[in-house]
């Protein structure tokens, strides 16, 4: 066990986690707040050591396609990118999705819409649970609340995009990404051989190695039965991963009166939020989804059975809240709560909308 | 003699390569596509690459290459087949990668990864068929459209000031520090064809030594797009087409040397 305690920003974290998880590639496009993913990589030269392959892309649409290859090939490979080039993304994470190829994405999200700003929000969310491109589809969203998490969440990730040949999406926002904090490091794993992946991923496109039969990775179907038996597949696959991982952290639920609901740093300032309350002997509880997509929607429907009001609070404009009041079903007020534009609230600000919404 | 005492095997002059296989293609009779997949199949073959060799088909009328010859394929998003085969030729360095695309693909909507895969010199082969028209969305106008031309976009023929002029792109490749051999070539006549071949094989075998960006445009036919029979488009081809793309090699980095 590499029990090192290190400092570290999220996105450098990210980088050295996913060299450790025995990383294939990695393609990306410079873009704020979350450069230091390809500046830590291009520091540390893993092809040197691992073998992995590093490219500055000419563009976020080349990389996401660059990725889209890598991922047919069976490699483990991943891209990074902020809201704006994310946007740019939309159509290599259907075409992804649509030939289900296991990919890596990372969105540390800025403020928009448009150019925006560089500082943190979370108003990418629709995008990233709803299916940004076009047709049905969901990657596997992961939401980081820690740098610990932006590492961990590396191998979470691929071990998931693989088992269920889907694409996983961490989705940061600009403060996670860039804050310092401790975090531990995996132990470094080797790159699996030519010979594990044509093992794990019989599908990849590898070359005909043995004469064996050809492999195409297509997202293209003209026959209108046959793309809606890919549809259903795709849609059995989301029903599996629905039931199957669907993660969130519960802090102090069992016998709040009110309920938070917030993820990455939102739910870090609301931990605060839940100090404060505490301190004034106000018995609040938070949920924090680890995944967005698919959502703890029973997790949080069980525990809106006893509380008298829910604050979502979000670094948007109300996304996230149109899934608590989904899941609630109206059976208890659900109110909402943001900073927008790159601003991030204090505590206290907070603390007061908790008490103004729903305690009055 | 009869027939049947000249078709034997020891007789046999000519053979359909065997990775092209017996699916139906989709191509209208008198199309270029037909002629430089039998190359590309042949090429692989030759070679002996079919276990190791990678093709990236485009969006286009070639969309479907990967139904006819018998390889690994990825099928690109429009425009995208180079960054696609940068990754895999990265990721796999001792694989055949090479990209097929048609004009609107690979001088239109993925000019800027054609230049970038280029310019860094990434070890693939990309063949560009140029015809100077979308052939699968029904013969609108492409960059490599001749001016006067007339397209379903430009039913009166392509006006400089109205649509722009026509993209000779491979000169502006053949500039570019990554590539190793830019050549313009056709499969019009038999003569063509080989040499065709020849520069398929060429840019084939760059790949697998990873000397670099190799381009061959085949500039080509699209008689249904032309509305021309087969003899006529070649015709047409050979008058107006290889006055603004000129046959012949562009660049040659090997050639130098020796």
């Amino acid at each position: 066990m590499n029990d090192k305690v290190t400092l570290m920003k999220g996105n450098e974290a990210l980088a050295m986690a996913a060299i450790r998880y025995g990383a294939d590639g990695y393609f990306g496009y410079p873009i704020t707040p979350q450069s230091e993913v390809l500046e830590k990589l291009e520091e540390e030269m893993p092809w040197e050591t691992t073998g992995m392959v590093v490219l500055q892309a000419e563009s976020e649409v080349a990389a996401i396609n660059m990725v889209y290859a890598g991922a047919s090939c069976g490699k483990a490979v991943f891209t990074s990118t902020s809201s704006p080039g994310f946007s740019l993304m939309q159509e290599g994470m259907s075409y992804m999705c649509a030939s289900e190829v296991p990919a890596l994405v990372i969105n540390v999200m800025r403020g928009g819409p448009g150019l925006g700003t560089i500082h943190p929000s979370q108003a990418d969310y629709f995008q990233a649970c709803k299916g940004g491109g076009h047709g049905d589809y969901h990657p596997i969203v992961l939401a980081p609340a820690s740098v610990q998490e932006m590492a961990d969440f590396v191998a979470l990730g691929w071990d998931l995009a693989f088992k269920y040949r889907c694409v996983s999406l961490i989705l940061a926002d600009g403060l996670v990404g860039q804050m310092m904090e401790k975090v531990v490091l995996p132990e470094q794993r080797p790159r699996r051989t030519e010979e594990e992946i044509r093992k794990q991923c019989p599908w990849a496109v590898m070359g005909r190695k043995d004469m064996r039969p050809k492999n195409i990775i297509t997202s293209l179907e003209l026959d209108d039965d046959k793309m809606e038996a890919n549809n259903h597949r795709f849609q059995a696959t989301y029903r599996e991963i629905e039931k199957n991982e669907v993660r969130c952290e519960h802090i102090d639920t069992d016998d709040c009166d009110y309920l938070m609901v917030a993820f990455g740093s939102m739910a870090r300032i609301a931990m605060k939020v839940m100090e404060m309350a505490a301190a004034e002997g106000i018995k609040v509880g938070l949920i924090r989804p680890i995944t967005l997509w698919p959502f703890p929607s029973k997790q949080i429907a069980e525990v809106a059975q006893h509380v008298k009001g829910i604050l979502v609070p979000e670094l948007a404009a109300g996304q996230m809240i149109e899934d608590v009041k989904l899941a609630v079903e109206c059976k208890v007020p659900v109110e909402h709560f943001d900073r927008l534009g790159g601003n991030v609230p204090s505590p206290e600000e907070m603390f007061n909308a908790l008490k103004d919404k729903l305690i009055k | 003699m009869e027939n049947n005492d000249i078709i034997k095997a020891e007789n046999r002059v000519y053979k359909k390569p065997a990775l092209l296989n017996d699916a139906h293609m989709h191509y209208c009779p008198g199309c270029s596509h037909g002629v430089v997949h039998k190359l590309v199949a042949e090429v692989i073959e030759e070679l002996g690459l079919t276990e190791k060799a990678i093709g990236v088909s485009p969006v286009g009328c070639s969309v479907f290459a990967y139904n006819y010859i018998d390889i690994d394929w990825l099928e690109a998003a429009h425009g995208r087949a180079t960054a696609m085969a940068t990754a895999a030729k990265r990721l796999m360095p001792d694989k055949l990668v090479f990209t097929y695309q048609g004009d609107g693909d690979f001088a239109a909507i993925g000019t800027a990864e054609s230049i970038h895969s280029c310019n860094r010199g990434e070890s693939i082969a990309i063949i560009f068929i140029n015809n100077a028209i979308y052939g699968m969305t029904g013969g609108q106008m492409a960059p490599t459209t001749l001016l006067g031309q007339k397209t379903a976009t430009c039913p009166y023929g392509r006006r400089a000031d109205l649509n722009g002029y026509p993209l000779s792109i491979t000169p502006l490749l053949a500039q570019l520090d990554g590539t190793r051999y830019v050549t313009r070539q056709s499969v019009h006549t038999p003569a063509n064809v080989r040499k065709t071949k020849a520069a398929i094989k060429k840019a084939f075998l760059n790949s697998m030594e990873g000397k670099g960006t190799s381009v061959v445009e085949v500039v080509s036919t699209c008689n249904t797009g032309w509305k021309l029979t087969p003899e006529k488009a070649n015709n047409w081809m050979v008058e107006n087409m290889f006055a603004k793309y000129p046959l012949g090699d562009l660049k040659d980095v090997d050639a130098k040397k020796e």
